[in-house]
């Protein structure tokens, strides 16, 4: 079996971007501790479940920027093909 | 070269519908124009709707149905917009309303079968370059060019080339966060289309819910919510 130089790149891009997505970690322990901090504060005041819940939605929204950094890299390298 | 894929059927890039010259360069004419088009034309099309309903109003009689929601974005709109701006609120009234309505209509448009403006780059980049140039122009404008420099060398004069990328990566922070979070929805959806094309009868229609309008509507918010924070702070700043 003959493997082409590009076809090497094409495997050693899918590797890359399997290992981009390993990004997904941080923002996913991340926004579960936002989640579990926001039910503790709706628990202990009940009235501001409105403000709690929208304050964790966009801090959520903007703790998720990293994870997308890396599913970016990974789309990159599959799709546009930087390497090729 | 589609090997890498598996599926050739799956199909989320942007295709180029039809090309021109102009001044020696190639031009194409994408699916995002023609989406970007019909976004543009269902918000024109709503807005003259919205203000012939409102100009004709009698304001003794009952409101009818989309006089009532009009209203209620229109008051949804205001409140988020002085909540967060305070007494400068009104100048930005506009700007800000309306970068909501197509940021909310363009995530939406996903739910139409087109593919959504903002997973295109060259969209979402211009929207984070005209919150840059908001926060460049409202910062000189009411603190000064000395306020300015002053600002840019915030604790020790060393620290000007940190906060320098610190200023450039704003803009490039929240166009890329709506534009790829569009994307992966977009790309979610296409794959789920594609390569579970047999039995993707129904139930897709709750991914629709979740990517499309949930995750839409949050990052419209976002992006939304983020502009009027940097704005506000550059007038702000003391």
């Amino acid at each position: 079996m003959n493997i082409s130089g590009q076809d090497f790149i094409f495997g050693c891009s899918a590797i890359g971007a399997g290992l981009a997505l390993i990004a997904g970690i941080g923002p996913g322990v991340g926004q579960g501790i936002a989640a579990g901090h926001a039910a503790a504060a709706v628990g202990r005041n009940p009235g501001a479940k409105s403000d709690v819940t929208s304050t964790m939605l966009l801090g959520q929204a903007v703790a998720e920027t990293t994870g997308l950094y890396g599913l970016l890299v990974a789309m990159l390298l599959l799709f546009v093909k930087p390497f090729t | 070269m589609n090997s890498v894929l598996l599926a050739a059927d799956v199909n989320f890039m942007i295709k180029g519908i039809f090309s021109y010259q102009i001044f020696g360069q190639t031009v194409w004419i994408t699916t995002t124009h023609v989406c970007l088009l019909i976004v543009l034309l269902l918000f024109a099309v709503f807005g003259l709707c919205a203000h012939h309903v409102i100009v004709n109003a009698d304001p003794y009689a009952k409101p009818g149905t989309f006089q009532n929601i009009v209203e209620l974005i229109v008051e949804m709109l205001d409140n988020m917009i002085t909540g967060c701006m305070g007494k400068s609120a009104p100048k930005f009234l506009g700007y800000i309303s309306t970068l909501f309505c197509f940021i909310l209509i363009s995530n939406f448009s996903g739910l139409l079968g087109l593919r959504p403006p903002t997973a295109d780059y060259g969209v979402t980049l211009p929207l984070g370059l005209i919150t840059f140039g908001m926060i460049f122009y409202n910062k000189i404008k009411h603190q000064g060019v000395g306020g300015f420099l002053k600002g840019l060398c915030d604790p020790w004069p060393i620290w000007a080339p940190i906060n320098v990328i610190g200023d450039i990566a704003v803009p490039i922070s929240i166009s890329l966060r709506l534009f790829a979070n569009i994307l992966s929805g977009t790309v979610m959806m296409a794959l789920v289309y594609g390569l579970l094309s047999k039995i993707a009868w129904g139930w897709p229609g709750f991914l629709h819910l979740y990517f499309d309008l949930f995750s839409g509507a949050i990052q419209t918010y976002v992006f939304c919510m983020l502009t009027m924070t940097y704005v506000a702070d550059a007038i702000n700043a003391d």
